[in-house]
């Protein structure tokens, strides 16, 4: 049977809840690991769906984006009414709807129940967390219930597969639901009337507080306690980005080593050989390359989500990132992006406003990621005198902090600028529920971040390969036999693209040497120096690159083409420009369009360039060469 | 009558009306900011805002902004 005929077929049924309400658990413990990933049209929100067997009766579930409300105050919050009502092109309507609410909040999560059976489809409510209801006290009658609904109740625990085969017998008779005898109102406030009557009757005993999450809290969320666990939780993020991911990036890159070496040692000299090492290998490689920090970051991103406590951090931190109209959430993204951006942007999925998220992704590539560092130690560690300006500080160090804060502060800036003018304003309240803690469970946290990791893989890796090869192709490109260093490059159609670029790089003091290298740092910041290296055919390490770039004399003026000026320009670029075609892959596969890569490396640049003419003119002016 | 930003921790309060008809409106009514539903400030944040509030049995945090628009009367703490 073809695909096409399958899902006309199946029967569709719609998962609809609250965040919160384990209705991601619910999905994976019905579908299994067989869940299709998409993005519905038009916005950045996930679509997943998954095909489920009920008693030999194909059916596809569709999990809804999580929702408070049925009533869309934004454009990435319509979505779930508009695929309920099926008015998103080639997704039908569901036949059937499946509502997940957590019982100790049900108080709250029937005003969206009242909402979903307001659309007449066959409903039925699916009550998770019966045995956290049960520790705090509460006691829920759920045929009581759902006589008071008029619909199918069942109560599952997701984590431990309770309920589901009652659940999964219960969707395989959708004939047989029940219908309310009467939809609840539409207005608000009579909805709630009517949620508390259907609760007078359903709740025996009502939940009381949690004891456990209230005596976490105090301590979690203490003025002082808090903060200080706060600070220890970012700067674990920190580190696990920075440093704990780095004997795995070294191993990938010593892997990779080993197998250019292998390519070079049994293939003969030429064409093939470079393709395989230089080419193909070198890209895969930079692709690769991500993997440990990604896996890292989400692990212990999701783990603190599924625990309980990212909702927390947000709150302990909203105050300093609502002051440029962000949001809590946005804290870790632009952390893990000091580390790098693409987990950074990665990791703003957890942002629950898209307009928040949409800023935190485009200003993510100002925070000073490690690809900077070795160009910073290679201009910085050349040109700075290596003085101590007071006491033990000395004058490297403090223009690399100085190159740091300019990154951060910017991207402050920005975003207050973004959030005021490029996206569109919203009227959108902030809201932040802090769920209850949870044990987590380890197939959950598992395949949370292998989805996250093979989506990378799948879906920027293709594209950042390819950026890689083509860039290779540039440099190579026509060969010119017989020379080597300065002359091949030279000859290469990068080598031509930085002679024709020479004249618009000029004002900031770079040569067509720098042109190149720009270029070639498209693939990852720090390529310039592997670049300018093999331009001065001097070696990577040591102090030959060092002393090649000191030496060199502009052939025309006769003075050094590395200037004060010139060297803070080349800083300054790189503080702004977004040279990395691996962030340009991710943001268009988190933002869905190549629209905001564009904006963002259209910004970024101009910036860059403004940004390195004003420092070059400064510099300039006050060491005149 | 106070509004919801104005109570302190440890307190409790009755809903009594939301402000304004907008998105934000709408959706603290959606979140169960309704007439006559009981709210407890639970805490404030370390900076002062937001600060969480248990209503429906769970916590939402709001920041001043919107809970400014809550107004809200207040109750005798039981305990």
């Amino acid at each position: 049977m073809s695909e096409l005929a399958a899902s006309d077929t199946a029967l569709r049924l719609g998962l609809v809840g609250s965040p919160n309400a384990g209705k991601t658990t619910l999905f994976n413990a019905l579908t299994g690991l067989r869940a299709k990933v998409g993005n519905y049209p038009g916005v950045t929100v996930e679509r997943r769906e998954g095909e489920i067997d009920l008693a030999g009766r194909r059916a596809v579930v569709i999990d809804l984006p999580g929702t408070y409300s049925l009533k869309p105050i934004s454009a990435d919050e319509a979505v779930v009414e508009r695929a309920l009502r099926g008015e998103i092109d080639g997704l039908p309507a569901p036949d059937a709807l499946v509502v997940v609410a957590d019982a100790c909040s049900l108080e709250r999560s029937l005003l969206l129940v009242g909402q979903v059976l307001r659309l007449e489809k066959p409903t039925c409510l699916v009550v998770t967390m019966v045995d956290e209801l049960k520790s705090r006290g509460g006691e829920l009658d759920v045929a009581r219930l759902s006589q008071a609904l008029g619909i199918p109740v069942i109560p599952v625990i997701g984590h431990r597969g309770l309920g589901l085969d009652s659940l999964r017998q219960t969707l395989g008779e959708i004939e047989n639901w029940s219908r309310p005898p009467v939809v609840p109102p539409a207005d608000a406030i009579d909805r709630g009337a009517w949620a508390a009557s259907v609760l007078g009757t359903a709740f025996r005993e009502r939940p009381g507080r949690s004891r456990t999450t209230d005596a976490i809290d105090r301590v979690v969320l203490h003025p002082v306690a808090g903060t200080v666990l706060f600070a220890l939780v970012m700067v674990t993020f920190f580190q696990l980005i920075f440093a704990w991911a780095e004997p795995a990036m070294n191993a990938i890159d010593a892997g990779i080593a080993v197998s250019t070496n292998a390519v070079r040692s049994t293939l003969p000299p030429g064409f093939l050989a470079d393709f395989l090492a230089d080419g193909l290998l070198a890209g895969v490689g930079s692709v690769v390359i991500f993997l440990p920090q990604i896996v890292l970051l989400f692990a212990l991103l999701y783990l603190l989500e599924d625990v309980g406590y990212m909702a927390r951090a947000a709150f302990v931190i909203d105050r300093v990132m609502g002051r440029i109209g962000l949001e809590g959430r946005c804290f870790v993204s632009l952390l893990s992006s000091y580390a790098c951006a693409v987990p950074g942007i990665m990791a703003t999925r957890t942002i629950p406003s898209p307009t928040n998220r949409l800023v935190t992704i485009l200003v993510a590539p100002l925070m000073t990621c490690s690809a900077r560092l070795p160009v910073y130690a290679l201009l910085i560690g050349t040109f700075v005198p290596a003085e101590n300006v007071w006491g033990p500080l000395g004058l490297q160090g403090l223009v690399l902090l100085g190159l740091y804060l300019a990154g951060a502060i910017s991207a402050l800036v920005v975003a207050a600028i973004l959030k005021r003018t490029v996206v569109t304003p919203e009227n959108l309240p902030f809201y932040l529920e802090l769920p209850s803690y949870r044990i987590p469970t380890l197939r959950l946290w598992v395949s949370q971040v292998a989805r996250s990791a093979w989506a990378f893989l799948r879906r920027a890796g293709t594209i950042i390969l390819a950026a890689a090869i083509v860039l290779w192709v540039l440099l190579s490109f026509p060969r010119a036999e017989g020379v080597s260093g300065l002359a091949a490059v030279e000859h290469s159609v990068a080598g031509r693209i930085g002679h024709a670029v020479e004249p618009v790089i000029a004002p900031l003091g770079f040569d067509w040497k720098i042109g190149v290298g720009l270029i070639a740092s498209l693939a990852a910041r720090e390529v310039i120096v592997s670049t300018l290296a093999q331009i001065y055919a001097a070696g990577d390490e040591g102090d030959s690159l060092r002393d090649a770039i000191r030496k060199d004399i502009d052939p025309r003026t006769g003075k050094p083409v590395y200037t004060p000026a010139t060297v803070a320009s080349l800083l300054v670029f790189f503080v702004f420009a977004l040279q990395c075609i691996s962030t340009l892959a991710i943001m268009r596969r988190e933002t869905n369009s190549w629209r905001w890569p564009a904006f963002a490396f259209g910004y970024l640049w101009v910036l860059a360039y403004g940004s390195s003419f004003a420092a070059h003119r400064i510099v300039g002016a006050l060491w005149p060469v | 009558m106070p509004v919801l930003s104005e109570l302190k921790a440890g307190e409790l309060a009755v809903v009594r009306s939301v402000d304004g008809a907008d998105e934000v409106s709408l959706r603290l009514l959606d979140l169960g900011m309704l007439p006559g539903t009981g709210v407890r400030v639970v805490r404030r944040a370390p900076l002062g805002d937001p600060v969480v509030y248990e209503l429906r049995g769970y916590q939402l945090c709001l920041r001043g902004s919107e809970a400014r628009r809550i107004q809200v009367e207040r109750e005798d703490v039981a305990e």
